[in-house]
């Protein structure tokens, strides 16, 4: 009896043993893992209710990270040396959007991230009224903080989700001429700001010459249905893509898209004033296509049916 | 009390049913996720909202249920709680957005609006639904010496209903269907699981011990 209870009582500490070994190899395991993404220095950490926000500096640039199991997703980069310029392909890309409009005097913009937009375009434009709307309270003062984001008279950042903001806008009868969605969580848009109801309230929003700029992915099998969804809700839009990214912008009016000739011509005239912020404008119409090249037999996101993120992780 | 040569097939008929019951509860709950989220966003006070009626349904369920089972269980009352929570979803799915509506209009605050749509929306077929566990227990237990194995073993099926439920519908069924039609599915599981346990009474009953 004795000897078989000694017995249980060696196999009891070799499990234990055992277990210990294992919990200090998953803990060398991580730690690798996170000095290997941590070549950067993090200057700063914050857990939200939505997610773990990382800003970081490496080479002159400091980075706004929402951190994802599967790698992280820099939202924003600022160059230390010009805080000015737009360190980002899809940042600059959204701004082919001015060549739309004349100038825009009501801009709402879904999604702060490291609020680089809304500043430059607050520079460009002193006069419009800009709201920004940015459902994490804590990307707000990280913006502050970390990025020369700065509230003013004419600059607003509201704290909501972006589709209940939308929806009491449009009943309290709130316009605007340009309307930018970015919103992003460290995967990609979330489902219930990617449905056809969303954008038809979106759409309510604009006013007569209204232009709409979304930023969104070229990749995966989202591309089609998400293609599909904004020409049912918005019609023709400029197909904006650039080699080397994997950003798409969908750029859409109100009123008919202009002819190429009047794109140009609206570049040449911005081309000074974007200089300033690393945006080489005159390069852009000659990608934003007006063609067709997405499967439009695919099936339109909507609130009954959006399982956006299982499309795109399908391809 | 003769036994009818079916009776041996009571105990699974009822396990299937508290499974049926377990897997749609979870089911409709994380499809109120997808219903709420065009008027009240996706926040983590969404799901609070959502999870917070859920529990309080199901709370106020069992109370209401192990009560009716005092009272002469059959399972043609079974049934009926079946047929009853099929019923009560259909205002949800039909005035659904009639009712977030409403309740957008007046509640600012999408923490509290959720709540209150949460509430509009699944209290009552969660209730219902919720009676189903405590009288499944009833239904099956014959001696106080068992009660605690039988519960045990509902607990088990019903909630192994509710994994797959949760599985089943935020990994598949969203892909596959439309919110609506997953929610008249439902419906018609919730129907005919009702109708059969009314038509199995005809042959079949809870064991009596009084």
């Amino acid at each position: 009896m004795t000897i078989l209870m000694a017995g249980t009582e060696k196999m009891r500490q070799r499990m234990r043993r055992w277990i210990l070994m294992g919990l200090f190899a998953a803990l060398g395991l991580t730690s690798l893992g996170v000095t290997n993404l941590a070549q950067a220095e993090d200057i700063h950490k914050e857990k939200s209710i939505y997610r773990n926000i990382v800003v970081k500096e490496s080479y002159g640039r400091r980075c706004l990270v929402f951190t994802v199991k599967r790698g992280d997703r820099n939202q924003t980069c600022m160059d230390l040396n010009d805080p000015k310029k737009l360190v980002f392909p899809y940042v600059r890309m959204t701004l082919a959007g001015l060549l739309l409009s004349t100038e825009p005097e009501k801009i709402l913009i879904i999604g702060l991230g490291g609020g680089s937009i809304p500043v430059a375009l607050n520079e460009m434009y002193p006069d419009a009224f800009i709201d920004v709307v940015e459902i994490d309270e804590a990307v707000i003062k990280v913006a502050k903080r970390f990025f020369n984001f700065a509230e003013n008279g004419h600059l607003k950042v509201h704290p909501a989700d972006a589709r209940v903001f939308t929806k009491r806008a449009g009943l309290q009868g709130k316009r605007y001429d340009m309307i930018i969605l970015d919103a992003f969580t460290g995967d990609y848009i979330p489902e219930h700001l990617m449905t056809k109801e969303y954008l038809e309230e979106t759409k309510t929003l604009l006013t007569g010459p209204g232009i709409l700029i979304a930023n969104t992915f070229s990749t995966s099998d989202l591309y089609d249905h998400e293609s599909v969804t904004y020409s049912e809700v918005f019609g023709p839009f400029f197909n904006f893509k650039m080699p080397n990214t994997g950003n798409r912008v969908i750029i859409s009016s109100s009123e008919a898209l202009p002819s190429d000739f009047v794109l140009r011509s609206r570049a040449k005239k911005l081309s000074a004033r974007l200089q300033n912020y690393g945006v080489d404008v005159e390069v852009f119409p000659q990608f934003m296509r007006r063609d067709i090249d997405w499967d439009t037999e695919k099936r339109s996101l909507t609130d009954q049916y959006s399982p956006a993120n299982l499309l795109r992780s399908e391809s | 009390m003769s036994h009818h040569p079916a009776q041996r097939l009571f105990s699974p008929l009822v396990l299937t049913l508290a499974f049926t019951s377990g897997f749609i509860i979870m089911s409709v709950e994380l499809l109120g996720g997808r219903i709420l989220a065009p008027y009240f966003g996706s926040s983590i006070y969404v799901w609070g909202s959502i999870i917070t009626i859920f529990m309080l349904s199901l709370a106020i369920g069992y109370l209401t249920g192990g009560r009716l089972s005092m009272n002469q269980p059959s399972l043609r009352r079974y049934g009926l709680f079946y047929i009853g929570a099929a019923l009560a979803l259909l205002p949800t799915i039909f005035f659904g957005e009639y009712m977030m509506d409403a309740v957008f209009l007046r509640l600012e605050d999408p923490r509290y609006g959720s709540l209150v749509a949460s509430m509009f929306l699944f209290f009552v077929p969660t209730v219902i639904l919720g009676m189903i566990a405590p009288y499944s227990v009833r239904l099956l237990v014959e001696n106080a010496h068992e009660s605690g194995r039988i519960a045990g073993g509902l607990y088990f099926v019903s909630t192994l209903g509710s994994a797959l439920g949760t599985l089943a519908t935020s990994f598949y069924l969203v892909l596959w269907f439309e919110v609506n039609q997953i929610l008249f599915t439902m419906v018609g599981v919730l129907l005919s699981a009702g109708l059969i346990a009314i038509f199995a009474s005809r042959y079949l009953s809870p064991s009596q011990e009084d």
